[in-house]
């Protein structure tokens, strides 16, 4: 369980959720990629393949760090939710606010 | 986290019906442990394995993050009660706390264009569609959340 960073090629961080991404740990991420970004990244990927669950919570933290990376002239991208996830975020209509990738590898292509 | 969690699982003496029962404290690092333990302890048959790793896990997630944080307002000196009635039928999910309650009507649509930028506030609705049947009583500080067997 946890959070798992690690820079491709060209310098965009990948973000593994491992188990969940809920209340309880949502700050660990933010915390992380907002570490990242005051190192001076500004393409990310949060890679969900790992993920069983992300609450409400979870949803949360990722639309406020989409925010501060489009801030900071960035980009976040989501890659690898399952069917259940990708209709989670259908539901919220959060498909609408992020670019949802089938995988990682099909993210980092797309930047 | 320094208090355990520790389920109670009652059966029915006469019926199918197993119960576990659940004293959860008013912090959120707690929700994590707490949903692990309820989707491990739920007897198998009734849901299937993805229904409880996603719908139950998500919704009771949902749920107990309601009750701690706009039930008891993190107040450590409340519990959270969780009761899980499993029956072949259906798995009804019983979450109380000792707050004042909320008005379910007076929560914004989380979909609509204003709110779809907002950090929170999300809960609820998604709650609403990952089970089948929500309840909430008058006062509106438990609710039942019903997955039907499938």
């Amino acid at each position: 369980m946890g959070f798992s960073l690690r820079k491709d090629k060209h310098g965009v961080v990948v973000v593994g959720v491992d188990g969940q991404l809920i209340v309880g740990n949502r700050q660990e991420l933010k915390q992380k990629v907002l570490d990242s970004l005051d190192g001076g990244a500004r393409k990310f990927v949060i890679d969900f393949t790992p993920t069983g669950y992300i609450d409400s919570s979870g949803l949360g933290v990722l639309v406020s760090l989409s925010k501060k990376i489009r801030e900071q002239g960035g980009d976040l991208r989501l890659a690898g939710l399952n069917e259940d996830l990708r209709t989670l975020f259908e539901l919220t209509k959060l498909d609408t606010l992020f670019a949802i990738a089938k995988s990682p590898e099909e993210a980092l292509a797309a930047f | 986290m320094t208090t355990p969690l520790r389920l109670d699982v009652r059966r029915s003496g006469i019926g199918p019906a197993v119960e576990l029962w659940l004293e959860v404290p008013s912090a959120l690092e707690y929700v994590g442990p707490a949903v692990d333990l309820i989707a491990q302890g739920c007897p198998s048959g009734t849901l299937s394995p993805r229904r409880v790793a996603f719908n139950l896990r998500t919704a009771l997630a949902e749920a107990l993050t309601n009750a701690i944080a706009y039930g008891n307002r993190h107040d450590p000196r409340r519990m959270v009660h969780v009761r899980m009635e499993i029956t072949p039928a259906a798995v009804h999910i019983h979450v109380a706390d000792d707050g004042a309650g909320f008005d379910p009507g007076a929560v914004p649509d989380p979909t609509l264009p204003e709110n779809i930028e907002r950090e929170n506030g999300r809960g609820l609705f998604v709650l609403r569609h990952l089970v089948d049947h929500v309840t909430i009583n008058d006062k509106g500080n438990a609710v039942c959340l019903t997955l039907l067997a499938g």
